[in-house]
């Protein structure tokens, strides 16, 4: 299978289109998108590069063979900004993913191609990646509901690397409980991926069983709200605090100060990690390959198939790594990560839940932020925070301005993804 | 040039001898396969692949560990070491940066008698590369390259000294040593072709002044690191004598030529860019560190076999040098531990090592029924010898040699029976030795050996036929 246009794909949210799967399971009613930088065995991969065109896994990622274990109909490779990297899924080697609320607008991104797909009912749910919002920023700009686990709940066996430290994968679909589900399928220890050692409990029933907003603590950052966030979007956000005050939730409004440092120090960490991880991409095993010339002339033609957005963070992350400025770039970053961990842990000791929108604006149109990389990383200032300290966080449709959706961003301390997503399906109830 | 010392650091790498990979389940006996037969997505460095660690390695480094004295970290790490080569499918390798599993060791070497300690800087885990083959002959000539992933993610120790070594001869004790203690533990397969590999830092301090360092790599054998460092020592000696400076770079040893040659020049190093991998969690090695045993070590097994069986100090060494020959010669020293040394150094080794066998070829229990009739005065030493040989090339045991071919001693009665025929069927021997030529009397001694294969007693012999010709005269 090959990637190709098809003309019933409106919105540009798939790659490749294909049918593998479905039978007999929990997820039997089910067809699923999976963002196209998770391996599909058999169905070609692409990460929306050209580096990677024509390569076909020889295995499934771990989730997805869960997926199709548990007889889920994986219908298509969804479109994304190459390699993940983008908040807009215009930097795809594919082209732009279209947004469904507004054809006109970006999706965001990076799981931009899954967001929509579930936005148009192309699909029941979709797997996305989430490295520093890629989840949560395009289900905020689709109007769905995107989750990103705790990082080492869900493998990453068969996620194409773009900073493994940060990613997780986690999925989209139109309400928390069928998000609950597929997490459900795709959580758990994995032995081909040490990182992912966590006990999933029962995630399904989780999402089904509301929790009780009476007893619900939420804190509220003053970094994520303010400065930076359209006035709009930060009256929806107020709003849907008032429908959790209404149902009896108490909501403090604290102070994180480590966040401002969270956007610099998730770039440098990302990009640095991006550098090493794509350095694979020679051309030797896979992909369209060098042309003639020795080794390095060969490796270079064969890497100048990536596009800007991925040299540039490449080049970036090479320097942040290098020697001289390893401490003064990469080493600093680790040490503001860790101080993004201690905020987190600390608010977690008081509250239950952090809130704040999820996007400090709604859907910009089509190549609005193309030519701003620095304007396009601030738009995730609210969502890398989450990646830094590893805990999960979910996106839920919290009303729009003028027609263009908004996200509610519930996030909870480490290994309580349960919680997390009976609150989600708590708020998604009050709300409607 | 005045007071001139040679300074040597040592980086030992060497392969664990696990049944599978160091970060995945493939198997690692791949030397006789094709290439690229024992690959996975993880030693392919597929995409999305990842690695996991294999807890044996942890363990076989544990042990090198605590042979080498060193101190176990409790928590270590694993790092990217980031650069592009064809043979290196992730184009970085996964190693142990800045925080190895053992550190701060010891060695003791000795040289002509001299011993000393070497310091262990460190004996960190990492994964070997795939391998090249070069369509036409060497880098520069071939047209083309092949890449095997067959040895790719081998698991390797790479153990570094302290800049404590003082010759060539030095460090080939040093490897020497290593390569004992490796195999002592069981964790290493001293036959396996490039399972050790040495990079060595070279310099001359002069007057206590330290001078500048070449790193020269490459050195593929014991042999080679004397020639390598031989080289190395006097090309530097000469560079300063001359009034020149030693530049600061990576050498390569040409073993077909024993010369080193520029790699690399200071400028061109590589920046490694090393951080932390993190696909692999932090390893604790508590419970390794708890669980894991070492047997005796070679030192410690010498001094006990001088002791406990009153050997010299070079059959001592020479028995205790591989495990499985001590293990061997113990198995057969309660016969008479004198003898059982001399059987298995002077005559089963050598005899073992002209056909390329080893003592794990033969049964011990078999040979020490030899040593045993050797001791009991029931077969000859050249007999002993014999069956050996004959044991050995029959591939049949050394006790049933014996029986089938006759070699036991022969008793009284055939000794005598022997020379009274000799006697008779020689008369122009006999008349010989009656006149005066003591040549003849070998000749008849001869005769009867021939006719008792070996087992009549050479002097009983004499003894006998004298006693037989005086009657003829
Ligand atoms: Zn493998």
């Amino acid at each position: 299978m090959s990637a190709t246009d098809d003309g019933d794909d409106p919105f540009n949210a798939f790659v490749t289109r294909c049918r593998v799967g479905g039978g007999d399971g929990m997820l039997s009613d089910l067809s699923i998108g999976v963002k196209d930088n998770i391996s599909t065995e058999d169905v070609e991969t692409t990460c929306a590069s050209q580096v990677l065109e024509g390569y076909v896994p020889p295995y499934d990622a771990t989730a997805v063979k869960r997926l199709k274990d548990a007889g889920a109909s994986i219908v298509g490779k969804t479109n994304l900004d190459e390699f993940g990297m983008g908040s807009t899924t215009e930097t795809s080697a594919y082209g732009a993913t279209r947004n469904p609320v507004d054809p006109e607008r970006v999706p965001g991104g990076s799981s931009g191609g899954s967001a929509a797909a579930v936005a148009a009912g192309e699909v029941d749910a979709a797997l996305g990646t989430d490295t520093g919002g890629s989840v949560r920023c395009p289900a905020a700009f689709c109007g769905v509901v995107g989750y990103k686990p705790t990082y080492g709940l869900v493998s990453r066996y068969g996620l194409i690397a773009y900073a493994n430290s940060l990613e997780c994968i986690g999925p989209i679909a139109d309400d928390v409980e069928t998000v609950g589900r597929v997490l459900d399928v795709i959580a758990g220890e994995d032995h081909r991926d040490g990182t992912c050692n966590l006990e999933a409990g029962d995630l399904a029933s989780a999402a089904r069983e509301p929790v009780e907003l009476g007893g619900l603590s939420v804190a509220v950052p003053e970094e994520l709200v303010g400065d930076g966030v359209d006035p709009d979007v930060e009256a929806e956000f107020e709003r849907a605090v008032d429908v959790l005050k209404s149902e009896g939730a108490s909501v403090d409004r604290v102070s994180m100060p480590s966040l401002e440092r969270a956007l610099a120090a998730y770039y440098v960490i990302a990009m640095g990690e991006a550098s090493s991880n794509l350095a694979r991409f020679d051309g030797v095993r896979y992909g369209p390959g060098g042309g003639d010339g020795d080794w390095n002339e060969s490796f270079s033609s064969a890497r100048a198939g990536f596009g800007d957005e991925v040299k540039r963070r490449v080049m970036l992350g090479t320097f942040a790594l290098s020697e001289g400025y390893h401490d003064e770039y990469y080493d600093k970053a680790q040490q503001a990560r860790e101080l993004v961990r201690r905020d987190f842990h600390r608010v977690f000791e008081d509250a239950d839940v952090v809130a704040s929108p999820t996007m400090p604006v709604t859907a910009f149109e089509l190549g609005e932020a193309l030519d701003d990389p620095l304007e396009m990383y601030q738009m995730d200032v609210n969502t890398v925070p989450v990646n830094l300290a590893g805990v999960p966080s979910v996106s839920v449709p919290a009303g729009d301005v003028d027609g263009l959706p908004v996200g509610l961003q519930l996030t909870a301390a480490k290994n309580r993804d349960a919680e997390l997503l009976s609150t989600a399906a708590a708020f998604e109830e009050a709300w409607s | 040039m005045t007071d001139a010392d040679v300074v040597i650091g040592l980086e030992v790498h060497v392969q664990l001898d696990t049944d599978s990979k160091m970060f995945c389940g493939c198997s690692t006996e791949y030397d006789d396969s094709p290439p690229n037969t024992h690959t996975c997505p993880t030693c392919l460095g597929l995409p999305g692949a990842l690695p996991v660690v294999n807890e044996r390695a942890v363990e076989y480094a544990v042990k090198v560990g605590k042979a080498l004295d060193c101190s176990i970290a409790e928590d270590t790490a694993f790092h990217r070491k980031n650069y592009f080569y064809p043979d290196l499918p992730k184009n970085f390798q996964i190693t142990q940066y800045d925080s190895p599993i053992n550190e701060d060791g010891e060695l003791e070497i000795s040289v002509e008698d001299e011993s000393k300690s070497v310091g262990i800087r460190r004996a960190h885990m990492e994964e070997d590369p795939g391998s090249l083959v070069h369509k036409g002959g060497s880098i520069e000539r071939s047209s083309y390259t092949l890449v095997d992933y067959n040895r790719s993610g081998t698991p390797l120790l790479e153990i570094v000294t302290e800049p404590d070594v003082e010759s060539p001869e030095e460090a080939r004790a040093v490897v020497d040593k290593l390569r004992e203690i490796l195999e002592y533990l069981g964790v290493f397969d001293a036959d396996r072709g490039g399972a050790l590999r040495v990079d060595a830092n070279v310099s001359i301090s002069v007057d206590d002044e330290e001078g500048t360092r070449t790193e020269v790599k490459n050195i593929g054998s014991t042999k080679g690191v004397v020639k390598a460092l031989r080289y190395e020592v006097t090309r530097q000696k000469n560079q300063l004598k001359r009034g020149g400076d030693v530049q600061q770079e990576t050498r390569h040893y040409d073993d077909d030529r024993g010369v080193t040659v520029t790699l690399r020049e200071k400028a061109e190093e590589k920046d490694y860019r090393y951080f932390r991998e993190a696909d692999i969690p932090p390893l604790e090695t508590s419970e390794y560190v708890e669980e894991v045993e070492i047997p005796e070590l070679p030192d410690e097994r010498r001094r006990r076999f001088r002791e406990e069986y009153g050997l010299s100090r070079e059959e001592a060494s020479k028995l205790t040098s591989k495990k499985a020959v001590a293990d061997f010669y113990e198995e057969v020293a309660d016969v008479d531990s004198d003898l059982a040394a001399t059987w298995v150094v002077d005559e089963l080794l050598g005899e073992l090592n002209y056909r390329d066998m080893t003592v794990e070829d033969v049964d011990a229990e078999d040979f020490r029924g030899l040593v045993e009739l050797v001791d009991a005065g029931e077969v000859t030493d050249a007999n002993a010898v014999e069956a050996i040989r004959a044991s050995l090339d029959g591939r049949q045991g050394f006790v049933e040699v014996v029986e089938e071919r006759g070699l036991g001693v022969a008793d009284e009665g055939e000794t005598l029976e022997a020379c009274r025929t000799a006697v008779e069927e020689n008369p122009d021997a006999v008349d010989d030795y009656l006149s005066g030529d003591d040549e003849a009397l070998n000749y008849l001694v001869g005769q009867v050996m021939q006719a008792t294969g070996g087992g009549a007693d050479p002097a009983t012999v004499n003894e006998v036929l004298r006693e037989e010709l005086e009657g003829e005269g």
